[in-house]
């Protein structure tokens, strides 16, 4: 039995019929063709399906489309307003926070709500903050100059 | 025509920032996964879940019947097809055949045994589900020493024994060496079994284009070329009707190094549903049915005079293979015993190899493939050498180095060191800590108490691989450039990066070769329709091999276009300086676009020359590289919980000339985030009867944010004679270099309870009971 939601994705307005099963991820990808969200485990422990759900970063594996009816979604490709990089984009350019970039639209996400809560993190804290997204190419120290990077930015 | 001459600024080494990253940061890069055609379909494969079973019957009528079930595929249907390949080859070797779809019996956990093809990837999950297999369950054995014991299943039941090859190698004098010793030392030394964890899985699309009779495969590959031929192979399809396209990759380290069934497989469903399909790995699947690493238990004799000289090392390794032989599976272990010298220049060596059929999924290449198993055997018998005889182990590896003036210097395992100045990271890393101060510190430590360790590991590796003598199918790299008719400069290179980050290195060497803007540089790769053949991109040989053959095009082109300079300012001979052609004795010049456009439109041409501005290089390295470097770490143990604390991590790392230090810092980063899991958390743990128990993220422990120290990455510059940019490799350095290092601190840490070895990975609980039990 499928069911209707409409929800809005990066400011666009989206109405689909889905069966209850659908995971949100699965419905990013295959019904709205934002294929910037990756799945890397389908278990909520990789992050790279992480996404903006009502303004907070959440694993969109985690949870069933129909869950986001109603709700307001910013996935990666919803950054990028006219063209012009985010912050956090281009900081993850500029100190080569990325190499296969597979993580990294999970990643930007997840250092935009880490940003979000704590303005000026410390090293320490953007690496809890990040605890949550794995990535295999990095060791994770350029996306800890990125992210102070990105901060200092946004305090500046 | 411009008159102005501008020295351009050289891109040689500096921090510039990757071509690659708008696409990848914006969420628009194409991955496997995001491939969309029409009429897709979407397959998902039954797998066996024991490690060792007969198969009595499958039954597939329930899962046919499921809903948008198209098609159900097992051994029956695809027995008429070729094996998995395996491309190495050794006397004696004992190779079973790899059918795509499992026959009668499996041999691991995830062998594949049907293929259901759905309109939907649920539909197609749903009824996997439904596919009844009737196994028949057999002992299996997942340890290679026990699979070797007396008594023990037969993995493959025509091979008891479960050896699949023997193979010895020796040089100099060992015997002879082990008479002369004043001191030997003797150690087991295990390289456990790591599960490569690339952030994307596996993945393949087909579709099969019956107007054309071609298919056209995407596969997340390290290697587009070779799994065109070899999967034209199994098909027994013509080579040229079968397309490769590598999408964006999201990660390899070896275990896209590879031609798997699912390749095959997918083609051919393709062909007999006559439509595009698409496979994805789950990454319950990447665990247990793509490749692991490592899979080492290893024996070492080191010989030594009581000054600390080093005489001779023996080596019986024993290889954990799995069930199969992957792509490169046997060669592995041949490469550690290559390696196993070190940068030491001691001249006997003896090593026997036992490659060991087990009931798990086959190893093969893993970031450093069979060479950090090399070091860390190398580095931490040093070690223990040094603890035997009461000496520093900085002290005795700086007594043993090979010299600065010995190079091209000659190992006893037959390889030529092209060059090197083994002291100079591991000096500039010791100053970087202040060593001295360091051990006075620990000396301090001990006696309040604390476990502090100071661990050393000085490593070399087998680079930019290699002289096609040594590979199985070519170990050359190609590249085409062609300046199009507007001077915009596309590079087609038989390279496939995947992270590393070329498209931005090569964009370097072309502009400044060319003198031409950064921007005006497309580096494309993974097509086998567009890039001519190519090797790929592994063993630390994308910009070592494929820049070196990048360069000679460039040559090949300048002289063209200099050509065509000379004929449009009528010159006896220009010079090409930012981006232009200049007669260096009236200073008028002529642009790039402006040669470009007369090649092209070719109303005159010089003297014997072809119009257009395109020119390919294949090219033969004579010799490997061998980079090496120092990596340092501090430690500080706690007692209570064995917890570890890396305090600094120090690397030096000398991968010869650097084009780009920010990319090269990232390599080394990524490479040492690798070793220190293998340090520290990975294991790849199979229970006795073969079942995976490590099968998710949740239960193999990946490196963490939090959990990684800061690296502090410095080089020394050493330039290879090898090819023409002096580059030695740096993709596998920091995985190499990094595991030594840390148990060595960690043991140094421990020494005064009396440990003097402990296996990896380094967890917690195994310290705490060395703590507990003093000697380990
Ligand atoms: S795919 Fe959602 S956390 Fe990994
Ligand atoms: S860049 Fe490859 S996983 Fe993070």
């Amino acid at each position: 039995m499928k069911r209707k939601i409409s929800l809005r994705i990066n400011g666009k307005p989206y109405t689909d019929e889905v069966e209850p099963r659908l995971l949100l991820i699965h419905y990013l990808r295959e019904v709205a063709g934002l294929t910037g969200p990756h799945i890397g485990c389908e278990t909520s422990i990789c992050g790279a399906c992480t996404v903006m759900l009502q303004g907070r970063a959440v694993k969109s594996c985690t949870m069933f489309a129909v869950q986001a009816d109603g709700r307001e979604i910013v996935t990666i490709e919803g950054l990028a307003a006219n063209g012009a990089l985010d912050p956090v984009q281009q900081a993850f350019w500029n100190e080569h926070g990325l190499q296969c970039g597979f993580c990294t639209p999970g990643m930007i996400m997840a250092t935009k709500q880490l940003l979000q809560d704590n303005p000026s993190p410390t090293d320490l804290e953007i690496r809890h903050g990040l605890e949550g997204n794995l990535c295999r190419c990095t060791g994770y120290q350029h996306i800890v100059n990125a992210v102070k990077a990105a901060a200092g930015k946004a305090g500046a | 025509m411009a008159t102005t001459i501008s020295k351009p600024e050289t891109l040689f080494g500096k921090r510039i920032r990757r071509q690659e990253d708008p696409r990848l940061i914006t969420g628009t890069a194409v991955y496997l996964d995001d491939i969309k055609m029409p009429g897709m379909h979407h397959a998902c494969i039954v797998r066996s879940p024991h490690a060792a079973a007969k198969i009595r019957a499958i039954d597939t009528a329930a899962a046919a019947g499921r809903p948008g079930v198209v098609a159900v595929f097992t051994a029956k249907d695809t027995g008429h097809l070729g094996a998995v390949p395996c491309a190495a080859s050794l006397p004696g070797l004992r190779v079973p055949r790899h059918d795509l779809l499992a026959r009668d019996r499996v041999y691991y956990v995830g062998h594949p045994v049907a293929v259901v093809v759905a309109t939907d990837r649920y539909l197609a999950r749903d009824a996997a589900e439904m596919v009844e297999v009737d196994y028949e369950p057999l002992p299996a054995v997942a340890d290679p020493e026990k699979a070797l014991a007396e008594g023990a299943p037969a993995v493959h039941p025509e091979w008891p024994g479960n050896v699949a090859f023997t193979f010895h190698q020796e040089g100099g004098n060992i015997e002879q060496a082990f008479s002369e010793a004043e001191v030997v030392v003797k150690q087991r030394i295990t390289s456990q079994r790591l599960i490569p964890t690339a952030l994307e899985t596996r993945g393949v699309v087909a579709d099969w284009r019956p107007g054309e009779n071609s298919v056209t495969l995407f596969s997340s590959t390290q290697i587009p070329h070779l799994m065109r031929t070899l999967v034209a192979g199994i098909l027994g399809m013509p080579e040229n009707r079968l397309r490769v396209v590598t999408p964006e990759v999201g990660g390899g380290f070896g275990s896209k190094l590879n031609v798997y069934a699912e390749e095959a497989l997918m083609a051919f469903i393709s062909m007999r549903i006559q439509k595009p399909v698409k496979w994805v790995e789950s990454r319950r699947e990447n665990f247990t049915c793509t490749i692991h690493g490592r899979g080492h238990v290893d024996y070492f004799e080191l010989a030594a005079r009581r000054d600390g000289v080093m005489l001779g090392l023996k080596l019986k390794l024993i290889q954990d293979l799995g069930a199969y032989h992957q792509l490169l599976t046997p060669a592995i272990p041949t490469l550690s015993v290559l390696m196993m010298p070190g940068l030491y220049k001691f001249q006997n060596v003896s090593a026997d190899i036992v490659g060991v059929f087990t009931n798990c999924v086959p190893t093969d290449a893993y970031r450093g493939a069979g060479r950090p198993e090399a070091t860390h055997g190398i580095e931490r018998m040093v070690d223990i050498l040094a603890a035997e005889l009461a000496m520093d182990p900085v002290e005795i590896r700086l007594k043993n180095f090979v010299g600065n003036d010995e190079f091209p210097y000659t190992t006893p395992t037959g390889l030529s060191y092209d060059s090197g100045n083994y002291a100079a990271p591991l000096r500039k890393a010791l100053e970087q800590v202040d060593y001295p101060a360091l051990r006075r510190e620990q000396a301090q430590a001990r006696e309040e108490g604390r476990l502090m360790g100071i661990g050393v590991s000085t490593y070399g590796e087998i680079c930019a691989i290699g002289p096609s003598p040594s590979m199985p199918a070519g170990g050359w790299e190609s590249a085409t450039v062609k300046i199009e008719p507007t001077g915009k400069v596309t590079v087609l290179t038989g390279a496939s990066p995947h992270g590393q980050g070329e498209e931005t290195t090569f964009a370097q060497v072309v502009a400044d070769e060319l003198g031409v803007p950064m921007d005006d540089v497309l580096v494309v790769h993974g097509d086998t329709s567009v890039v001519q053949y190519g090797i790929g991109t592994f063993g630390s040989r994308g910009t070592a091999v494929g820049g070196a053959a990048l360069f000679y095009a460039l040559q090949d082109l300048k002289a063209k276009v200099k050509k065509f300079g000379a004929m449009l300012l009528d010159a006896p001979a220009v010079i090409l300086s930012g981006g232009s052609c200049v007669d260096e004795r009236t200073g008028k010049s002529v642009s790039f676009a402006e040669v470009a456009a007369a090649a092209y439109h070719a109303k005159r041409l010089p003297p014997a020359t072809e119009p257009g501005l395109v020119s390919t290089h294949f090219w033969e390295p004579p010799n490997f590289t061998f980079p090496f470097g120092a990596h340092v770490v501090v430690s500080e143990v706690d007692r209570e919980t064995g917890d570890i604390r890396i305090r600094r991590y120090v690397a030096v790392d000398d991968c010869g000339k650097i084009i780009n230090p920010l990319l090269v810092d990232g390599q080394v980063h990524g490479g040492v985030a690798q070793g220190l899991g293998q340090a520290l958390w990975e294991q790849a743990v199979y229970d006795e009867n073969g079942q995976l128990i490590t099968g998710e993220l949740t239960d193999y422990a990946l490196p963490k944010a939090h959990l990684m120290p800061w690296i502090e990455s410095s080089h020394t510059e050493t330039p290879s004679p090898v090819n023409p940019l002096g580059v030695k490799g740096v993709g596998e350095a920091g995985t190499i270099g990094c595991s030594p290092a840390v148990v060595n601190s960690v043991v140094d840490a421990l020494s005064p309870l009396g440990v003097r070895h402990l296996d990896m990975p380094l967890t917690p609980e195994k310290i705490w009971k060395a703590i507990q039990g003093g000697q380990a």
